[in-house]
């Protein structure tokens, strides 16, 4: 286990402790969807989107071929259009790493693997670690791993906060997000609680949901997360990422979360760096808008390839 | 772009048509005034003259009561489930026509769109369903007594929620069998005049609400009017006084809704980040021109800096701008004469040695604007602290103790509202028993619903608006 410094220990996450006020946070979130974005505006935001996205497929069905076609479709969202940016990266299993490290092999997306007994994280944790190693070893740039919300839920922070900080370890580098799995803890104030202990277990990023189970992400969701973020930075001077993943289909609600992001963590945040969406079918509605607003129609659905 | 700028998203204002004149709406028509007399009324964030508006004189406010008393009659003999269909025929029209409605009541008043159109409006059609349900139930809001109108009811209204404020004296007058005349007050006189087609609209039989126009003098001749039955107004504690006296001694059954200056009281183990929103939209909500405003912030000392850090990084981010763009967090105020006196004190505060806190935000060139602002180093001897400056200024003090907290929160002339943070129940129970405010809000502020009683204690006013409770104020009791 790595040595708890001043900034990675579990007293920090209790330093920062707070609590959350569930019809506050959900009536801020709402407030703010109510937000009216408009033409550069959105034409900004639908760009930044798809620069921010994590193309995901997560199914048992995934073999090679259809991850090497869901890695054309990550670096060339639209082939007509060489004004459309790649992805950030495309998320797999990770028996599928190898594959699309290959097929993503001399562009900028960046391949991420699900790892540690995703989705459960019902595993023993030398085997959860291993799997992170293998696929680090496989060539995955980003690891998405679970907390175990069972442990979490029993009141086990610690464990919580030694999983996430040697997954980090044996990460060696690459980045981790840490998937909290928000819509199996219950509250707020829990899903608060599970984003201080994985930020200051050391955590790059912290990640709504694994998107196997309901409800995945929501708008206040990501706001109290968000909230969990900035209070973190003013306490450490470290800035988490955030990534919202599960159920985000439209091009609407993508611009919604990246207006949370704004008004809560400021302009910085709007980057793949730092914010990035997980989602399988998000592309095509985001590229449907662009046309939209370039031309004031929309295109037939049959325009937009599907990999 | 590396700095995420919302486009302009403005409201279209084609929806709405404001004519040129008006007249006063007595008896079922706009009449011309007697006097001959008209003022202009402006956009105040561009300052732009919208319409002209009749000054009614004592002969007008004359003609006016006399056609309220006209319909009394046949209006409070009518079957109640005939006049709750009134009542409730108006509460849909609102509905129906709630677009143009908000986008009016913003030009008129220069509040942000998304308040009128998500809160003003909505609301006031919600007072009227709210009594429209009541109108022919009231044997069960007052078991064993019957109750009986009282006449004619004279209501004098502000400018800070014109169309609401409207909802609130209109409703219950006419669901329980009163007819009324109506002022709005001089700056946002067009809801109103809207609100007079809408009457005409459904059909409200001629007589029953009448509206009229004017200021103070207007004001002050409808109240003292003598076959007025029922004055209730709301407004300025200085006016609330001198209508108080005016009425000592006659028939006329009075409810006043006056200044306050509430406490917004945050405990450490409040939930931080949501009690940031709710002082901000209790303070800056509608720009602060709100008499339950949260214009006084207690804070525990304990948490005092970090709250404060927290707030200050919250106001950067509210968007002062255009009322008419859905994207505004701040509008205007409403005229040039509140603009002044929000100037006035808030250079009283510099003075006292209050440290004075503004974001960096742009001011449009022309119309009526102050950014949100925040004193901090408040002591309860600073006029900043004790009186109503009504405006987007809040003063903030520390508390170290409950008892402390209650101390300075009941500290004040005025006892309309008062907000309460902290994660402990029994905390709230606690202190809601000892605030002295009509209305006390645990982890939130602001919010209001038909269903729920408002109004004052010591110089905040009497009688309660809203609720089971706002119908006591427009009938007698008697024997059934």
């Amino acid at each position: 286990m790595t040595t708890p410094t001043k900034e990675h220990s579990l007293g920090l996450a209790d330093r920062l402790g707070g609590s959350v006020d569930a019809v506050g946070a959900e009536a801020r979130a709402a407030a703010l969807s109510t937000r009216s974005i408009k033409k550069d505006s959105k034409m900004w935001a639908l760009e930044l989107a798809i620069r921010c996205c994590d193309l995901t497929s997560l199914e048992g069905q995934d073999s090679p071929g259809k991850i090497r076609q869901l890695a054309s479709k990550a670096m060339r969202p639209a082939p007509g259009n060489p004004e459309i940016p790649s992805v950030a990266a495309l998320c797999v299993y990770p028996r599928l790493v190898k594959a699309a490290k290959e097929a993503l092999a001399g562009s900028t997306v960046k391949v991420a693997s699900v790892a540690a007994a995703f989705p459960s994280g019902q595993s023993p944790l030398d085997l959860r670690l291993e799997e992170i190693e293998r696929a680090i070893a496989d060539g995955a740039d980003e690891i998405d791993i679970v907390i175990s919300r069972g442990a979490f839920l029993a009141g086990d922070d610690e464990m919580v906060f030694e999983e996430v900080s040697r997954s980090v370890e044996v990460a060696g580098g690459a980045h981790v997000k840490t998937i909290l799995e928000t819509g199996e803890l219950g509250s707020y104030d829990r899903i608060r609680r599970a984003s201080l202990i994985a930020m200051a277990a050391g955590t790059h990023t912290i990640k709504t949901s694994t998107g196997k189970i309901s409800p995945a992400s929501t708008l206040p969701t990501a706001l109290v997360m968000a909230e969990a973020i900035r209070d973190f930075q003013d306490a450490t001077g470290t800035a988490v990422g955030l990534k919202v993943a599960g159920g985000i289909r439209s091009a609407k609600d993508a611009i919604r979360y990246l207006v949370i992001v704004h008004e809560t963590l400021g302009d910085e945040w709007l980057t793949p760096d730092r914010f990035r969406i997980g989602a399988s079918s998000l592309v095509n509605d985001l590229l449907m808008q662009i046309d939209k607003q370039k031309t004031g129609f929309y295109s037939d659905p049959d325009r937009y390839t599907l990999d | 772009m590396t700095k995420w700028e919302y486009a302009p998203a403005p409201e279209a204002t084609e929806i709405v048509s404001v004519k040129d004149t008006y007249g006063n709406y007595i008896g079922g028509e706009f009449v011309e005034p007697n006097s001959n007399e008209y003022f202009k009324t402006i956009n105040p964030a561009t300052e732009e003259v919208l319409s002209a508006v009749p000054v009614a004189d004592e002969s007008d406010v004359d003609k006016a009561v006399s056609a309220a008393r006209k319909a009394f009659g046949t209006w409070s003999s009518m079957a109640p489930g005939d006049r709750a269909k009134f009542v409730y025929r108006i509460a849909r029209v609102i509905q129906e026509r709630a677009r143009e409605m908000a986008v009016l009541e913003t030009m008129n008043g220069g509040k942000p769109i998304k308040e009128s159109r998500d809160i003003d409006i909505p609301l006031a059609a919600a007072h009227f369903f709210y009594y429209a349900g009541w109108a022919d139930k009231l044997e069960y809001a007052f078991p064993g007594r019957r109750a009986e109108p009282l006449g004619v009811a004279a209501q004098v209204i502000p400018w800070n929620f014109p169309m609401l404020m409207l909802a609130w004296k209109i409703a219950p007058a006419i669901a329980t069998g009163n007819t009324v005349v109506l002022k709005p007050a001089e700056t946002t006189p067009l809801t109103a005049l809207m609100f007079a087609e809408i009457c005409e609209q459904v059909g409200l039989p001629p007589g029953v609400v009448n509206i009229i126009n004017g200021a103070g003098a207007t004001g002050a001749a409808l109240v003292k009017h003598p076959d007025v039955d029922k004055v209730a107004f709301t407004g300025s504690t200085e006016v609330g006084k001198m209508i108080q006296r005016e009425l000592a001694g006659t028939h006329k059954k009075l409810t006043l809704e006056l200044g306050g200056k509430a406490a917004n009281v945050i405990f450490e183990d409040a939930p931080l980040d949501q009690a940031v929103e709710g002082i901000v939209n209790g303070i800056f909500f509608n720009q602060g021109q709100v008499c339950c405003a949260g214009s006084r912030l207690l804070v525990q000392e304990s948490v005092a800096e970090h709250l404060l850090d927290k707030l200050k990084r919250r106001l950067a981010t509210l968007r002062l701008g255009d009322p008419l763009d859905k994207n505004t967090d701040i509008g205007a105020i409403n005229s040039r004469a509140q603009l002044d006196k929000i100037k006035r004190l808030v250079g009283v505060g510099v003075e006292e040695g209050a440290e004075l806190f503004q974001p960096a935000c742009d001011i449009p060139e022309r119309g009526f604007w102050f950014p949100p602002t925040i004193f901090t180093g408040v002591s309860q001897s600073h006029r900043i602290a004790q009186e109503e400056i009504f405006g987007p200024v809040l003063s903030v003090m520390t508390f170290r103790t409950e008892d402390e907290a209650v101390e300075k929160a009941n500290n004040t002339p005025y006892g309309l509202s008062a907000g309460i943070w902290t994660e402990k129940g029994s905390r709230i129970l606690w202190m809601a028993d000892r605030l002295r405010a009509g209305v006390v809000w645990a982890n939130t502020f602001n919010r209001f619903d038909p269903a729920s009683p408002f109004g004052g204690f010591k110089e905040s006013g009497f009688g309660r608006e809203g609720g089971r409770h706002g119908l006591e104020a427009y009938v007698k009791l008697v024997a059934p």
